[in-house]
């Protein structure tokens, strides 16, 4: 993935997962795709575009405006024996599912004593700018990764967006599948045949021995061209994407903070018992001497305003700043912003 | 109607309904002794719908039940030493002593496991229905409801969502007036409940006498509409809880609810009915056959073991 081999095809996020679907649909005929506006000329940002024409409209197909009734629908094609793939343009919308999501699909198999699976993947989009605001941006993962019976992925590239979509599809469970919509235009080395991300595995995308820094979704960049900042004053940051929430792989990230013995979290959401309290609390119940930090939104909505969205979410320079504060307690440093930018070309892709 | 219905079919109705009585019966005589480690939400009353509607049913069709469900969990043929044994806790039961009374399922035999919120299952039974629509093969779903379910959302929802694929599923709404402890006429501001329900492109039928064969008739002819490729239909099938909404109790002091209309209820039992129909020795013979049953799925039941400490991790993801 980190080699930029010529003879290597690039793809985007978005055509990755489109490119995930649409063959794992031609290999498997149970899988089909529904949801709000799947079908239309704009194809949730793309990622659907092309698969109504290829497979007709038994197995791609818009959705009346039931979220609730939807997901049932969903769980049910499932427990029959099809793999529904049910698209949400935006994950504030999953809160109109709780119920069968939390009530039923994570508790079927357990609740009726074996008897029923439910292969069900559930891809949703966390948004971020343009104002979208308290309810189009939400990263609500955290929710999910509490209920045992839900698997949670929210991949940062489009190589892991493609193998981690195709294991979430083979998957005879349901699968919380998190997309960040910055990431959709980013590029990555991903091979044309299709291939599995296990659940499960984390992936160490940086090396270095001063400071662990671990990325959810689009951090994952941010925590990139944080470590480049770290790097120009002589620290080095080993950056760390788990991929996967639920399995958490939490032997990379335990192996990385042992040996740097300093770990930040940064996570696409509120830092209040979600993914980055699970993996700080992990590690101190393992482990001593750690020094722990969680970055995340603000705790407040997220406001639609430029100014106040810019102060809403971690940046590079914050997180530098707070892995700095734990290796060098007491020295305040905060890189300049404008730099920031700069190191941004630098850190982040090609991939 | 009786008279349209043929001797054998009138022992097996009869059968069906007073098999579901003498079941919960024993429910409610075992549930003070603590060996039932489940709330359980009696049936007792009810089964006319659930045998009505179930009768006509192929076995390989697909039933989708409630919280109240013993009723339609028998007559659709789920296992009753694995119903009795869910209800103990036990390993052998329909879900592992998992589930107890408000999960049953039996997919072997059709019946899709019951949630305990309200209206929950409407949407799966949709789903459910969506795949044997694609299959092709005239599979059809029967999604039980309670009048209480109709006010939740997903139950517009599915209906709408039902009749814009025309999936084969019959829905059948078991009016039993309360909603908990609360009346319909405290709920709904019409209880046109049918009206609502066609203006979904629905065909909806009121049965409001709780008569067996009736409902039997109503459902038998929505199959063969189903079936066809027909689309969804709804029926209301007016009915009665006699016990207390969980537990084996009366609950007529309780002040919500008359006796008179228990009474008016019990006056057209159906089970009564039938069996006043069916030739004594006959009614006798099913009767023991029944005992006997009961008292081997309790046995059963008894004998059976507790789930094992490592049970309770299996099973929270399929591997």
């Amino acid at each position: 993935m980190s080699s930029q081999n010529s003879h290597e095809r690039t793809l985007t996020y978005v055509a990755a997962l489109r490119e995930a679907v649409a063959q794992e649909m031609e290999r498997d005929p149970r899988v089909f795709v529904m949801g709000l506006d799947v079908d239309d000329h704009k194809a949730i940002q793309g990622s659907t575009r092309g698969l109504l024409e290829r497979f007709g409209p038994e197995r791609v197909f818009g959705t009346p405006l039931s979220e609730d009734a939807m997901t049932g629908v969903a769980i049910g094609a499932a427990m029959a024996g099809l793999r529904p793939i049910h698209v949400h343009i935006r994950m504030d919308f999953l809160l109109l599912c709780m119920n069968q999501l939390v009530n039923v699909a994570a508790k079927a198999h357990y609740m009726y004593g074996g008897h029923v699976k439910v292969p069900l993947v559930v891809r949703s989009m966390i948004g971020r700018s343009w104002g979208q605001g308290a309810q189009h941006s939400q990263g609500l993962h955290g929710l999910f990764m509490h209920i045992p019976g839900l698997k949670v992925v929210a991949p940062s590239n489009a190589y892991d967006a493609k193998g981690s979509l195709i294991a979430a599809i083979r998957d005879d469970n349901p699968v919380i599948f998190v997309e960040h919509r910055q990431l959709y235009p980013t590029e990555a080395a991903v091979p044309e045949a299709p291939y599995v991300i296990e659940l499960g595995q984390a992936r160490r995308c940086r090396s270095g021995d001063d400071v662990t820094l671990v990325g959810i979704s689009q951090m994952l960049r941010e925590c990139l061209v944080a470590a480049e900042l770290l790097r120009e004053i002589g620290i080095a940051a080993e950056v760390i994407d788990p991929v996967s929430l639920v399995p958490l792989d939490m032997a990379t990230i335990r192996t990385s903070a042992r040996r740097t013995g300093r770990v930040v979290v940064v996570d696409n959401s509120w830092t209040s018992a979600g993914a980055g309290a699970e993996i700080t609390a992990q590690l101190a119940e393992s482990e001593t001497g750690l020094r722990l930090k969680r970055l995340g939104y603000a705790p407040t909505p997220c406001p639609t305003t430029p100014s106040l969205e810019a102060a809403f979410y971690p940046d590079p320079a914050s997180i530098a700043e707070a892995a700095h504060a734990l290796l060098r307690p007491g020295k305040a440093w905060r890189p300049d912003p404008r730099h920031a930018k700069l190191a941004a070309r630098q850190a982040l892709p090609p991939f | 109607m009786m008279a349209s219905v043929s001797l054998e079919e009138r022992q097996r109705i009869y059968r069906a309904m007073q098999r579901i009585r003498r079941v919960e019966e024993e429910v409610a005589r075992l549930y003070p002794g603590d060996h039932i480690k489940s709330p359980v939400h009696l049936s007792i009353g009810q089964e006319a719908v659930a045998v009505g509607i179930c009768d006509p049913l192929r076995a390989e069709d697909i039933v989708s039940i409630t919280y109240r469900g013993h009723a339609a969990y028998l007559a659709k043929g789920g296992s009753l030493p694995a119903f009795m044994a869910e209800l103990y806790g036990k390993d052998t039961g329909s879900a592992g002593g998992k589930g107890g009374s408000m999960h049953l399922i039996d997919i072997a035999h059709g019946i899709l496991g019951a949630s305990a919120v309200v209206g929950t299952n409407i949407p799966v039974a949709a789903g459910y229905a969506l795949a044997l629509k694609r299959e092709g093969g005239g599979r059809i779903v029967v999604c039980f409801l309670g009048d209480g379910a109709t006010e939740e959302g997903v139950f517009s929802e599915s209906l709408n969502f039902a009749a814009l694929k025309r999936l084969p599923i019959l829905f059948v709404c078991e009016n039993n007036g309360y909603a908990i402890h609360a009346p319909t006429s405290r709920r709904w501001a019409s209880d046109e409940l049918c009206a609502r329900v066609s203006t979904y492109g629905i065909p909806a039928t009121l049965l409001a006498e709780g008569d067996v064969l009736a409902i039997r008739a109503a459902a038998a002819s929505a199959y063969a509409t189903m079936r066809q490729g027909g689309g969804p239909a709804f029926l209301e099938c007016r009915t009665y809880r006699w016990r207390e909404h969980v537990g084996p109790n009366e609950d007529y002091d309780a002040g919500y609810r008359s006796r008179a209309e228990l009474e008016a209820w019990q006056a057209r039992d159906q089970i009564a009915r039938l069996g006043a129909a069916l030739d004594g020795r006959d009614r006798d013979r099913i009767d023991a056959a029944i005992a006997a049953e009961i008292a081997a799925a309790v046995a059963f039941a008894e004998q059976s073991p507790f789930p094992g400490r490592e049970q309770l991790t299996s099973d929270v993801f399929a591997e």
